[in-house]
């Protein structure tokens, strides 16, 4: 048995050590928000945090994971900057088929909580491991930069 | 000169791609289309509507609930085109309610009810679901507007015309008014009306407006269930081994090493493939690859991309059949005082969706259920009886939202694999490809040759046109054969009706089908394919005559609607103003699935083969929009999937084997390859035209024709990568 933290609960899975924590989460525990699309590390689909930082899920072990606490997309509208990504989506009207949309916000706020302050290269470097097969790029690098403009106003009123 | 008349086979096309179901008519008829079409399904189709659900039974496209809740039956699926909002948007306006109150339901397949006259069945694609459902959805929903109104008429004993509806209710003289929940009964019992009025556009408060999509919600917090999501009880996961050659067949396998992994439950043959069921998807991973097969390759396993090019360069200098002959153009190009030849060529491509193909299936005795996002429920539904061997009624098809599909799930042969798995086992099975299953067993979009010549005059004015097309057919692949003019009406899009002015047009169509995997559609279809060629050809011989690419276009171009779009696309671009050293600008302009479109890249080369593009401009046509946000967001998405594909993919063969298998050999656009792509739409009251692909048609031409203007190289082959093109960061830069 493989004990994981997810989503703020502890709980056990019975699985073979070499699988990757995309099916624990898919298969075992329910958790399909997160998306299977390469299963090599390419596409960004399989998205989750770790710690808060984004990481491929599909190609991580399970047994690497020790105490690391996994974040997805399920509970990403409990998160202050979570709840603002997904706002700035809809706003932004970033979704197309929406397949890999999971992945690409999972990045984004991890990459917001690193550095809200984000210039249009941190933005590329931290976004270009996200394949969107819609091509829905230009939406996304608007909407991450009006939540960083968002998040640098409300610093600013505080 | 004037413009030629119209060839019968010009004719039958149209009649294939705009309506009058020339499939179900003239053409062959595959098994799983209807054999025939009411003279008018849409007017049909609206007649057989009903509301309510206690009183009524299910509508067509409508159902108004107890509740006041409007369900839109979508006989469109939900791909990411958006055209479900649209849909609900169409309904919405004419029944007087807000699109808050507006559910969606996807159709079951039917073809009676839901048959797409523009495609000849119940089929999402070619872009034109817009055009096909702009009139029909909004009469079905006039038509519970009338109901609604005239039940509350009869029980206020008042008359139809002192009622009126406006956001879900009925108001009467006076105080009088009823929510549509509490007239749902009455109207349901109500005789259709014969006459059904529309809003007059000017009227419209919906259509036309930006509205924010009603499926996006739940695609930003994990909620929307795709086909690979879904769990049924008692449900295992499947997964499946092709032979790597197509044609190739199992001779035996041994599955021992495979059982002994945990989770791994039965291991199921099948002609050409193997297929593993166990409790977690990586189980079935883990034991495809712990299979010991024995295949028979077959035919196909020696063939590798150079035979099949040499192949189509061969069939190229033959004559084929002739789709348009009009004028002489051979004479004119025998007599012509210069003429400009030029060879174009476009690669095979793979769809490769980011869902890969997947679906559920249940096969019971008497029974056989699929869950399953298909642009085909009418064919999946077919595929099942013939696999099961039940009848149609006992094959039941849940419709489901789909992560791309970009032509893929226009094929079901993966729901074919899936019953025929589901039918050796007693538990429901979920049927989920890798992605190296995916990329190496889809459908490919073919590889085409396209030789063109123009006659010139002394003063370099074109005077004759001849234009040969060579590559597979897939309608032949599709539907089982071609029509007895052997002429692929998809493959002879736009080439047998440009919108160049030209006189001494002859067309010539030779199929050459590769002899090692089947073909099919990718986004952009016959438009994308026909427009490279000719709108890189037109640009040439504008460069050749020395005359600016946009002028010497307009003077040939007739169309007061393609005309307005490049002179737009001009505007807006700047065209004309001076650029840096090492920067053009290209443009390409074509009439595509209804709509006009003209599309502008300015991009800059350094380097030699360093491209980055500065600027990419589109300005479409597309008639009456119903959504306008949803129109710019499939302009944008629609242009960089074909710049992806420019760039980058090309599918190659070696001993009968699909040598790209995942995202590392395929690549795809990155955020760090994709311009901001700006779109103008042309305010118009014609007829809605399509919009998912025709951003996809015109990118391609436009890229090439920048970098010829901003290098000087003429590039006749795609994807660039071939000649050692790639791109910069442009933020990074």
């Amino acid at each position: 048995m493989q004990k994981l933290s997810v989503n703020g609960k502890t709980l056990s899975v019975d699985v073979s050590p070499d699988t990757p924590l995309l099916w624990v989460l898919r298969d075992n525990l329910g958790l399909t928000g997160t998306k299977y699309g390469c299963g090599i590390g390419q596409c960004g689909a399989c998205t989750v945090h770790l710690d808060g930082v984004a990481v491929r899920s599909c190609v991580l072990p399970v047994s690497s994971i020790a105490e690391q606490v996994i974040t997805t997309i399920e509970v990403i509208a409990s998160d202050r900057i979570g709840q603002k990504v997904q706002a700035a989506w809809l706003a932004e009207e970033v979704v197309q088929c929406g397949y890999c949309q999971s992945g690409q916000i999972m990045s984004a706020v991890a990459l917001l909580h690193r550095n809200p302050s984000v210039s249009e290269s941190d933005i590329v470097s931290a976004m270009s491991g996200n394949i969107c097969k819609c091509a829905t790029y230009t939406r996304i690098r608007t909407a991450i930069k009006n939540v960083a403009l968002e998040l640098a106003q409300g610093n600013a009123n505080e | 000169m004037s413009k030629p008349p119209e060839s019968p086979d010009l004719l039958s096309r149209r009649r294939f791609l705009q309506g009058g179901s020339a499939l179900a008519g003239g053409l062959l008829v595959p098994a799983w289309l209807p054999l025939a079409l009411p003279r008018s399904a849409a007017a049909d189709v609206v007649k057989s509507a009903r509301l309510g659900d206690g009183a009524g039974g299910f509508g067509a496209f409508v159902r108004v609930g107890l509740d006041g809740v409007v369900t839109v039956i979508s006989p469109k699926i939900e791909m990411g085109q958006g055209i479900q909002t649209s849909i609900a948007m169409m309904v919405a306006e004419e029944l007087e309610v807000p699109l808050s109150q507006v559910l969606v339901q996807e159709a079951v397949p039917d073809a009676a009810l839901y048959t797409d006259p523009l495609l000849g069945g119940q089929v999402t694609g070619g872009s034109t679901s817009t055009r096909y459902v702009w009139e029909p959805l909004r009469r079905a929903g006039a038509t519970a507007r009338i109901l609604l109104t005239q039940a509350a008429a009869i029980r206020w004993l008042v008359a139809p015309s002192q009622c009126h509806a406006r956001l879900g209710h009925v108001y009467g003289p006076g105080t009088l008014q009823a929510a549509y929940g509490e007239l749902v009964e009455d109207a349901a019992r109500l005789p259709a009306p014969e006459d059904v009025p529309l809003k007059r556009y000017q009227d419209f408060t919906l259509i036309g407006s930006p509205a924010q999509r009603l499926d996006t919600p739940n695609k930003v917090n994990g909620k929307a269930l795709f086909t690979i999501d879904l769990v049924v009880p008692d449900m295992k996961i499947a997964s499946v081994m092709a032979c790597p050659v197509f044609g190739g067949r199992l001779v035996s396998v041994d599955g021992s090493k495979a059982k002994a992994i945990a989770g791994v439950l039965d291991i199921i043959e099948l002609e050409n493939a193997v297929a593993i069921t166990g409790t977690t998807t990586w189980a079935c991973f883990q034991g495809l690859k712990a299979l010991e097969i024995i295949w028979d390759y077959g035919k196909s396993a020696g063939v590798n991309s150079e035979a099949l090019e040499s192949a189509l360069m061969t069939a190229s200098m033959g004559e084929g059949v002739i789709v348009v002959d009009t004028g002489d153009a051979v004479q004119s190009l025998k007599t012509a005082e210069n003429r400009l030849d030029a060879v174009y060529q476009q690669p095979f491509l793979s769809r490769s969706p980011l869902e890969p193909m997947t679906c559920v299936a249940h096969v019971q005795s008497d029974r056989c259920t699929l869950w399953v996002g298909t642009q085909v429920p009418g064919a999946a539904q077919q595929t099942a009886a013939k696999v099961t061997g039940l009848p149609l009624a006992s094959i039941q098809v849940h419709n489901q939202l789909i992560g791309g599909a970009f032509g893929r799930r226009l094929d079901f042969d993966f729901i074919t694999q899936a019953v025929e798995i589901a039918k050796q086992v007693s538990y429901p099975i979920k049927l989920i490809w890798s992605r190296e299953e995916d990329m190496t067993h889809d459908l490919y979009r073919p590889h085409y040759v396209d030789r063109m010549s123009a006659a010139l005059d002394a003063q370099n004015r074109l005077v004759g046109w001849q234009h040969k097309i060579t590559g597979a057919s897939i309608i032949a692949r599709y539907l089982g054969g071609l029509p007895a003019t052997g002429i692929d009406a998809d493959a002879v899009e736009v080439a047998s009706d440009p919108i160049y002015f030209l006189s001494n047009l002859k067309l010539h169509y030779i199929r050459e089908d590769p002899k090692v995997f089947p073909v099919s559609w990718w986004r952009g279809v016959g438009a994308l394919r026909g427009t490279f060629p000719i709108e890189c050809f037109i640009d040439e011989l504008a460069h050749h005559a020395k005359t600016d690419p946009v002028q010497y276009r307009l003077a040939l171009i007739q169309n007061p609607r393609a005309r307005e779009v490049l002179r737009v696309l001009a505007e807006k671009s700047d065209w004309g103003s001076a650029l840096p050293a090492g920067e053009g600008r290209g443009v390409a302009v074509s009439s595509v699935f209804g709509s006009f479109v003209a599309t502008l890249v300015q991009l800059r080369v350094s380097s030699g083969t360093e491209l980055q593009i500065t600027r990419l401009v589109s300005v479409i046509d597309c008639g009456l929009v119903t959504n306008p946000r949803s129109v710019k967001a499939q302009i944008e998405g629609g242009t960089l999937f074909g710049l992806s594909a420019s760039l980058f993919n090309e599918i190659t063969v070696e001993d009968g084997r699909v040598q790209q298998n995942n995202f590392h050999q395929y690549r795809q656009l990155r955020m760090s390859d994709a311009p901001p792509v700006e779109v103008h739409l042309i305010s118009s009251n014609e007829s809605p035209g399509g919009v998912g692909e025709a951003g996809t048609a015109l990118i391609a031409p436009a890229l090439v024709n920048a970098l010829h203007a901003a290098s000087g190289q003429r590039i006749r082959q795609l994807p660039l990568k071939r000649f050692g093109f790639y791109t910069t960061n442009r933020a990074l830069s």
